[in-house]
């Protein structure tokens, strides 16, 4: 009983968001493109399988996974964990090697949590078919998810320091920047893209309470002030290690061709 | 009836392969590190069922559902040739989608606290709503202006990294002039006006007009059109913080 209510609540809350998309798509269809849409009962099937299937993902989350990952995010960041207890009396000194386990945690959980991420899978298909399978979707999903990973436990050990959170980020776009244009061109729109995808329904809960859970436990740390901006670090970092992996795969290329070309040479 | 059975099952199966490394994260964490039992390990077994069965109708949804709508509004207007009507249609579907966003909605309540308690608001609850609805109305309306202009940039094939290197110097320097409670929401506005269904329905459109109009890629055209979205609330949340 309690399930099915759950289950009327999250279906309704999907479909609140979906009611903006749907009007806007009517109103145009019918304002101003006047056209029937072709194929409209698998469309609305698709469309109804699509309400359905985040419906279920979103409570089984909540049920399955959500209260296991925040608990362990509070519980890793508490000191009895790190070993971090101040002797009554002294002075509170941080030492950021105390939270290895911590940064372990946010790069393992934000892999995993990026290969489940559903708009990653989405755009990691179009990417597969866009491309001709020349971008194979899995590669591209593991690309991202480890640069959340250490985009996330970068954030990590900058919560532990509390240095700002502009440096890191300002200096990370000037990466981006470098790599642009050292990339080939068709990957760079889809790299940019992979920055956004990231932080969605799976990663934001658990990485948020990461941080908040973070900034609460370590001396001197302010949750308003250093709990934020974790997913900023999480829609960094794809950019680059997406850009890298492109970068390194033409380099592969480049290095085989040049050593067949010797061979051949070698050969005649 | 055999094809469509083993499809399912594959779908079924690639479900449990996308979760299968949070659900041994999580394991490995409680189990090794923490040292703890599960709790209530029967909601959780259920749970994980929702969850693989859930993921599953969403990825058969996309493919007969969303893409090909996405792919056929694209389809529709290149050839209605409207460009006022197709940068219209960029412009709702981010705002429509991003003003009821309940992330957006959390985001702008919190920014409101940090807000009054630096002593930048009045602290009272009028003061407090009426910010946090102006920005959401900012982040909506960023939003909107990147689609529409993104729309733009694969009509006219402007090159991406040219636009999103710009935005990028902007957000820098306003950083160092805009005031300091405001910076750490708007970097995290960036990733919140990308929302589960809007991202394929986006991807779908970009792919399809780059796809529909002539001398355009899909791969180089196609794409960038989320990275917009993520760009400009940044920029305009920096701005409004200025303004205000």
């Amino acid at each position: 009983m309690e399930f099915l209510s759950e289950f009327v609540v999250t279906a309704l809350g999907t479909m609140v968001d979906v009611l903006p998309i749907a009007v806007i798509l009517v109103v145009f269809q019918v304002a101003v493109l006047r056209r029937r849409v072709p194929n409209l009962g698998r469309i609305l099937t698709g469309f109804v399988a699509v309400l359905l299937g985040l419906t279920l993902f979103l409570i089984g989350l909540e049920q399955a996974l959500f209260p296991i990952g925040e608990t362990m995010a509070r519980q890793l960041a508490a000191p009895e964990a790190t070993g971090a207890t101040a002797a009554p009396g002294s002075e509170i000194q941080v030492d950021w090697r105390d939270y290895m386990l911590v940064y372990a945690f946010a790069a393992a959980i934000g892999f995993a949590t990026t290969i489940a991420e559903p708009p990653l899978i989405a755009v990691a298909l179009k990417a597969e078919e866009a491309s001709g399978g020349a971008i194979g979707s899995w590669g591209l999903r593991i690309a991202v998810a480890v640069g959340v990973a250490v985009g996330v436990s970068l954030g990590a050990f900058r919560i532990v320091t509390g240095t700002p959170l502009s440096w890191y980020i300002i200096a990370a776009y000037a990466v981006v920047i470098v790599q642009t244009f050292r990339s080939s061109r068709s990957i760079v729109p889809l790299a940019y893209d992979s920055g956004g995808v990231t932080t969605s329904t799976v990663t934001v809960p658990v990485v948020a309470a990461l941080g908040l859970g973070l900034a609460a436990n370590v001396p001197g740390r302010n949750p308003l002030i250093d709990g934020f901006g974790l997913i900023a670090f999480a829609s960094v970092f794809p950019i680059m290690s997406v850009l890298g992996y492109s970068m390194a795969t033409s380099w592969l290329n480049r290095v085989r061709q040049a050593r067949r070309s010797r061979e051949e040479a070698a050969w005649s | 009836m055999k094809g469509p059975i083993t499809a399912l099952f594959r779908r079924l199966f690639n479900a449990v392969r996308d979760l299968a490394p949070i659900i041994i994260v999580i394991a490995f964490f409680q189990i090794v590190v923490l040292q703890q039992p599960f709790p209530n390990l029967g909601s959780v077994i259920v749970g994980l069922v929702c969850v693989v069965v859930g993921l599953t109708l969403f990825i058969q949804g996309l493919e007969t559902g969303l893409f090909p709508l996405g792919e056929g509004i694209a389809h529709a207007f290149a050839r209605k040739g409207s460009v006022v009507a197709l940068l219209a249609f960029g412009f709702c579907l981010g705002f429509g989608t991003t003003v009821a966003e309940p992330a957006l909605i959390a985001i702008a309540a919190e920014a409101a606290d940090v807000a009054s308690q630096a002593g930048a608001l009045a602290d009272d609850d009028t003061a407090r709503e009426a910010y946090a609805f102006n920005l959401r109305m900012v982040v909506a309306l960023a939003v909107g202006t990147a689609i529409a202009l993104g729309v733009l940039r694969i009509l006219k094939g402007w090159p991406i990294h040219r636009l999103i290197i710009g935005g990028y110097v902007l957000v820098t320097v306003m950083t160092a002039f805009a005031p300091d409670e405001i910076i750490g929401v708007a970097y995290d506005s960036g990733g919140v006006a990308t929302s589960t269904i809007t991202v394929p329905l986006v991807t779908a459109l970009g792919v399809g007009l780059a796809a529909s109009i002539g001398g355009r890629n899909a791969m180089v055209d196609g794409f960038g059109l989320i990275a917009f979205a993520c760009l400009s609330p940044m920029i305009f949340v920096l701005g409004y913080g200025m303004v205000v």
